[in-house]
């Protein structure tokens, strides 16, 4: 599991890549938290296009990351989410508190 | 021996270092009913919310071990155990409610629900104090 932090204009995007459970979200959050702190962008892009696995730990991943970047006034933005994880991150509501990208 | 029947027992540290070797072991044990990549992923989340339970909740991030146990009948029936002897819960109704936690930071208290929505039947028991089962059963209809 690792994350590709890459800054560009007024956002940060994120590149996921791997498997998200509680374990691996410890070292994502970190890396994102760290990244945001530094480059204080407009938006926050989370994308998902490479994630190969995702449970509930997920979803605190977006919020947290929700958390942590509304506080520094940036908006978040989850992309490339697959059909099957897009159904468990609409359990939580999270489409009311982040905008979604293209989706696949 | 009886026909159509499998079974797995494991006993785990309740490492988060083992979350993704649970999952793995679990879903390559189902491997052998020809599940769909659905179905496949399916157990596999739903195993990796209970063994993720079990580390941050019933042991709290200290040591502990964690018993699974697959059982497979009639060649189409799974039946996951997963348990440990942490903390236990006092309120299991509550518990299983969508959103709830007991912890903050970035847990998101969808553990159950995920667990419930991606298999047929979500049972639950626990003691507080001694600890806590869930049983989680899935038919895998599979690729015929
Ligand atoms: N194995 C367990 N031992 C003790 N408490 C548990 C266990 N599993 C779940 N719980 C309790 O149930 C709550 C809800 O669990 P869950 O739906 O997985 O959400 P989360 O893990 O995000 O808190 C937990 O916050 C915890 O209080
Ligand atoms: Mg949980």
């Amino acid at each position: 599991m690792g994350v590709r932090m890459i800054p560009q204009g007024t956002n940060l995007y994120a590149f996921l890549e791997g498997e998200i459970d509680h374990h691996s979200a410890v070292f994502l959050r970190t890396s994102i938290d760290e990244a945001l702190v530094q480059s204080c962008p407009r938006e926050l892009v989370l994308d998902f296009s490479g994630v190969t696995f995702m449970d509930s730990s997920g979803i605190g991943l977006i919020m947290g990351r929700y958390r942590a970047a509304s506080a520094q006034d940036c908006r978040v933005r989850v992309m490339n989410v697959k059909e099957r994880d897009l159904r468990l991150m609409k359990m939580s509501g999270l489409e009311k508190i982040v905008e979604f990208g293209v989706c696949v | 021996m009886k026909k159509g029947y499998n079974e797995l027992k494991m006993t785990v540290d309740a490492k988060s270092v083992n979350e993704s070797f649970c999952r793995a072991a679990v879903g390559a044990f189902i491997a052998q009913l020809d599940p769909t990549v659905e179905e496949l992923s399916d157990i596999k989340t739903a195993v990796s919310e209970a063994v993720t339970n079990c580390i941050v909740h019933a042991y709290a991030e200290q040591d502990g071990k964690i018993y699974i146990q697959v059982r497979i009948t009639d060649g189409v029936y799974t039946e996951i155990k997963i348990r440990d002897t942490g903390c236990g819960i006092s309120d299991i109704a509550k518990a299983r409610q969508p959103l709830f936690t007991t912890l903050g930071g970035d847990r998101s208290g969808l553990g159950f629900t995920v667990m419930e929505s991606f298999c047929d039947v979500l049972r639950v028991r626990s003691k507080p104090g001694q600890g806590t089962t869930v049983v989680i059963e899935k038919r895998i209809f599979g690729k015929r």
